[in-house]
């Protein structure tokens, strides 16, 4: 099996401690065939950029229900950016104020996905933010 | 400057990228390691094995800890973990959760966590997982923890990997005709009781040091004298609260020992390397009979053999007269 699987790493970045949509999304990119590294709760950004480099991922998701997503994202993507990591994909997902979404966008998140969001979605965005489509067919 | 050099002079990132290179099986992992792989054979590798849930991350997660913050005299040690976790049979993704009980080790610069799926592999590691570990070690990590999928009784790959062996067990697993069935305890250097803080812990230390000294014995009759072979010494942990972690570290460090005092470090390294070339082997030899095999043909075959029409020795001769040929 010598094809590239989409790494991604589910990030529980603040103080909050619901991780249900954390979980839920993990299980449904897993299911869609790509290699989650979850983290569990109570992240610094500093925890999170070094997962990401530790174990090369292509997407970093960032869950993020506190409402500091406007402090706690531009940190963790300068950080990825100082490691050399500006190509990793970053998503975001939670509870995030409609007039909020613009502004992470423009920081160079790649999707801001809020309760009710189809995991089909994320998954789709995803694999063509990365370039390509995951799945092992069984010989 | 190549990925290999970046490596050798402590670039972490170009460390993550020769990681994934390697675990890809890309053609530049390949050359990459080779580069690489004089550079190696310095590292204490530890194997850390026991069933699901027994705490092997929370384990792991004080261990590394413990040997970047020694007692007394002793020098913080450089320490990676390859930590691997089962992938989907169905849809070839996966969980890769060990992170989760490994935070106290984060922010430190001499520590390298790096989470792998078992992309098939049934024994408990992965395919990739030597490489990783040669990797880590060229890299001058002086010891590297391998952490296997939660292990039943077969999976002992590890043995084959490892230096070191350390299986943990937890109270509730079994009675004592499960400490003396073969497999997983046999492989132990190290054997860890953790949660034992739980009901019925004494009962599992009583059943586990019975099969330690069952096994003892057996060694002294055969030999007919005292044996100084290595008895795996029992040692209970509350990984949760850092209990026994002390206690642990040392028996790596005395079984590293004795290792290099009996000459088995020597044996177990030749033992290792030709587990790995005979892997290699397989694999090249398998993928080039795959490769010489149409789809077409194969699944002929197949249908062939699900009418009943061939059983599959007499599909397996004609595939391989193809390949003769």
């Amino acid at each position: 099996m010598s094809e590239r699987k989409i790494r991604v790493l589910i990030a529980k970045p603040g103080l909050d401690g619901h991780d249900r949509g954390a979980k839920v999304v993990a299980r449904a990119l897993r299911d869609a065939g790509m290699e989650v590294i979850y983290t569990g709760l109570r992240q610094t950004p500093e925890m999170v950029a070094e997962a990401a480099l530790q174990e090369d991922v292509d997407v970093v998701g960032l869950s993020i229900l506190s409402g500091a997503h406007m402090a706690l994202v531009p940190r963790i993507l300068d950080l990825l950016r100082a490691q050399g990591q500006e190509n990793v994909k970053v998503f975001v997902g939670g509870i995030i104020p409609d007039e909020d979404i613009p502004h992470l966008l423009e920081m160079g998140v790649m999707g801001v996905y809020g309760p009710g969001t189809l995991t089909e979605q994320i998954i789709k965005d995803i694999s063509a933010a990365v370039g390509r489509v995951d799945q092992t067919s069984p010989r | 400057m190549s990925l290999a050099e970046s490596v050798l002079q402590g670039n972490r990132l170009a460390l993550a990228r020769l990681l994934t290179q390697v675990e890809n099986e890309s053609q530049e992992g390949v050359e990459e390691l080779n580069r690489l792989f004089p550079y190696t054979g310095k590292a204490h590798i530890v194997g850390v094995t026991g069933a699901p849930g027994t705490g092997k991350s929370s384990l792991v997660n004080q261990l590394v800890y413990a040997f970047r913050h020694p007692e007394g005299e002793q020098k913080p040690v450089r320490v990676a973990v390859v930590a691997v976790d089962p992938s989907s049979p169905f849809s070839g993704g996966a969980i890769l959760g060990d992170r989760v009980r490994m935070r106290d080790v984060a922010g430190d610069a001499d520590v390298f966590i790096r989470s792998t799926a078992s992309r098939g592999a049934l024994g408990g590691v992965a395919a990739s997982t030597a490489k990783i570990v040669q990797v880590f070690d060229a890299a001058g990590f002086e010891m590297i923890f391998i952490e296997t999928v939660g292990a039943g009784q077969a999976e002992v790959d590890i043995a084959r990997l490892a230096h070191t062996v350390v299986v943990v067990e937890a109270p509730g697993l079994g009675d004592d005709i499960q400490a003396i069935k073969a497999g997983i305890l046999e492989i132990a250097d190290i054997i860890v009781l953790n949660k034992a803080d739980r009901p019925l812990a004494d009962n599992a230390e009583r059943v586990l040091r019975t099969m330690l000294e069952m096994a003892g014995n057996r060694q002294k009759v055969e030999e007919g004298k005292p044996s100084n072979e290595w008895i795996p010494p029992l040692i209970r942990t509350i990984a949760t609260e850092g209990k026994g972690i002390r206690e642990v570290c040392e028996a790596i460090q005395e079984h590293g020992r004795y290792l290099h005092s009996s000459g088995e470090w020597g044996r177990r390294e030749r033992l290792r390397l030709q587990t790995e070339l005979e892997n290699r082997l397989q694999a090249a030899l398998l993928k080039r009979l795959q490769d010489s095999i149409s789809i077409e043909t194969y699944e002929n075959l197949l249908n062939e053999i699900v009418s009943r029409q061939l059983s599959p020795y007499q599909a397996l001769e004609i595939l391989l007269d193809g390949v003769k040929q």
